[in-house]
């Protein structure tokens, strides 16, 4: 055979793999919507806002319920002691969220 | 036979045979390659596949989650919270929810205790528990099993384990411990009608925002989070996380940016010759930079296509062992979920972008230069 026969085999063979990784994750998506609908219908009932990542403190458990400032809740400029503190930022979607509501409000009083 | 096609045949046979002449460093090349391309759509597939499936889970959340703040800390809603947002318009149904953290220094992990809400469906009797999966390995738990958790007080409570979530929920569910109401005000000392935190739907899902606005005016010692936050957030851990492994992977991406640069822009003296002598008995330059052409795009073609295959398999199939403590966490009550496969066309076309297209272009830019030249000039330098 020529090598550019073989070549071209083993690129053809790859191209073949790389279009079936798609039609795989498709299966894979499929056979799991049970599980998924099943999870999702949980979290409705149960009113769940987090998965269950990071269970060391209430700040790594609840990132989104987590207060304001929540990277360092003992106290400003605390060491984070936990692992997951280091690798989750801080919540920006909330932060920026909360105070443009706060900056719309004026006391009721 | 289309001759074109029969040209392009004889030019990868010469190819080959010339790539096979420096067999142990384009081998080399190759593996390097097909490496870096391994890792980053690792990294790409299990993020996304990750952020995908959060979002996708946790589309069905509280719509408004609404606390209390004293001090700049969560602090528990007191009695007439709840009449007070009755009055506000567009809010639909409300309700207090009790959660709460418990740490086992058994296991040395928190659990998420609580009361599932009125219309959850799932009735708790006094005395009973419903433990999350995680639980159930860690303390060996099962259905009928008593447990006993000592709380803030000191006393020591008993419970008995009516049910196990299902392992399929793992993912939300792992730590949690679901219990009767009185049950968990008599465990936390929590008084009748007050509550953690109060859960709200809202009547039309474009005014989320203004009935967020109208609370805080009403209560301005509550804090609205909105259910597009908690996506946002979940988005952002992911990126975050992705970024993370991007920066400690950089220096890796330089030094085989390095490595490819010099491999296709430097031609060796032995390339240049070849380039000569090819040019001497007849070859046109056009031919020259099809040659070359080819090889670029053999080379970087078989690492990208490797690099993914191998990526796709090591993610979904083999649980992404190499990276997953760094990409979706640890802790010592980990959920234990298979995760299923959501694919970004676009990251993978980018990340074909920027790997075969730039070393295809490096490798035709010096022949192109070599190739245009005298032949003479080019064999004697």
């Amino acid at each position: 055979m020529r090598p550019a026969h073989i070549a071209l085999s083993v690129i053809t063979a790859l191209l073949g793999a790389f279009v079936l990784t798609f039609a795989d994750a498709a299966r894979l998506r499929t056979a799991d919507e049970k599980t998924r609908v099943a999870t999702a219908a949980l979290v409705e009932r149960l009113g769940l806002t987090d998965p269950v990542l990071f269970t060391e403190a209430r700040y790594t458990r609840h990132p989104t319920q987590a207060d304001l400032q929540s990277a360092f809740q003992d106290h400003p400029v605390a060491f984070e002691h936990f692992p997951s503190g280091s690798l989750i930022p801080p919540p920006a979607g909330i932060l920026a969220a909360y105070e443009s509501l706060d900056r719309k409000t004026t006391p009721s009083d | 036979m289309n001759p074109w096609i029969e040209k392009q045949r004889h030019l990868i046979d010469f190819t080959l045979a010339s790539l096979s002449r420096r067999k142990a460093k384009n081998l080399g090349l190759l593996f390097i390659y097909t490496l870096l391309v391994f890792v980053l759509a690792s990294v790409a597939l299990y993020t996304h596949a990750l952020r995908t499936e959060a979002q996708k889970v946790l589309a069905g959340s509280p719509e408004i989650v609404l606390q209390r703040l004293i001090a700049g800390r969560h602090d528990l809603i007191p009695p007439g919270y709840l009449e007070k947002i009755g009055r506000i318009r567009g809010v639909q149904k409300m309700e207090g929810r009790l959660w709460g953290y418990y740490y086992d220094s058994v296991v040395k992990a928190n659990y998420t205790f609580m009361v599932p809400p009125a219309g959850s469906g799932m009735k708790i009797e006094r005395g009973e528990i419903v433990v999350g999966p995680a639980l159930e390995r860690s303390r060996g738990l099962a259905a009928g099993n008593g447990i006993s958790f000592r709380a803030y007080t000191g006393e020591l409570h008993t419970f008995i384990v009516g049910d196990v979530l299902p392992e399929t929920s793992e993912l939300v569910s792992a730590d949690l411990v679901l219990m009767n109401e009185e049950d968990f005000r008599a465990f936390f000392k929590i008084p009748a009608g007050h509550y953690n935190d109060i859960v709200l739907s809202v009547a039309n899902p474009q005014e989320v925002r203004n009935v967020a606005i109208k609370l805080l005016t009403t209560l301005p010692d509550s804090r609205p989070i909105l259910r597009d936050e908690v996506l946002r957030t979940y988005a952002s851990i992911f990126d975050w996380r992705e970024g993370l492994m991007l920066a400690l992977l950089a220096a890796a991406i330089l030094a085989f940016g390095i490595f490819a640069w010099e491999k296709a822009a430097g031609l060796s003296a032995e390339e240049r010759r070849e380039i000569g002598i090819l040019k001497a008995i007849g070859w046109e330059t056009g031919d020259v930079i099809k040659m070359k052409f080819w090889e670029g795009l053999l080379i970087s073609l078989t690492a990208f296509l490797a690099g993914y295959i191998a990526a796709y398999a090591h993610v979904f199939y083999f649980g992404a062992s190499l990276f997953a403590p760094v990409l979706k966490g640890w802790a010592v009550l980990y959920p234990q979920f298979r995760l299923p496969p959501h694919i970004d066309g676009l990251q993978i076309a980018t990340l074909f972008f920027f790997t075969v297209v730039p070393y295809t272009a490096a490798v035709l830019v010096p022949i192109w230069r070599a190739a245009t030249t005298d032949p003479d000039t080019v064999m004697r330098t």
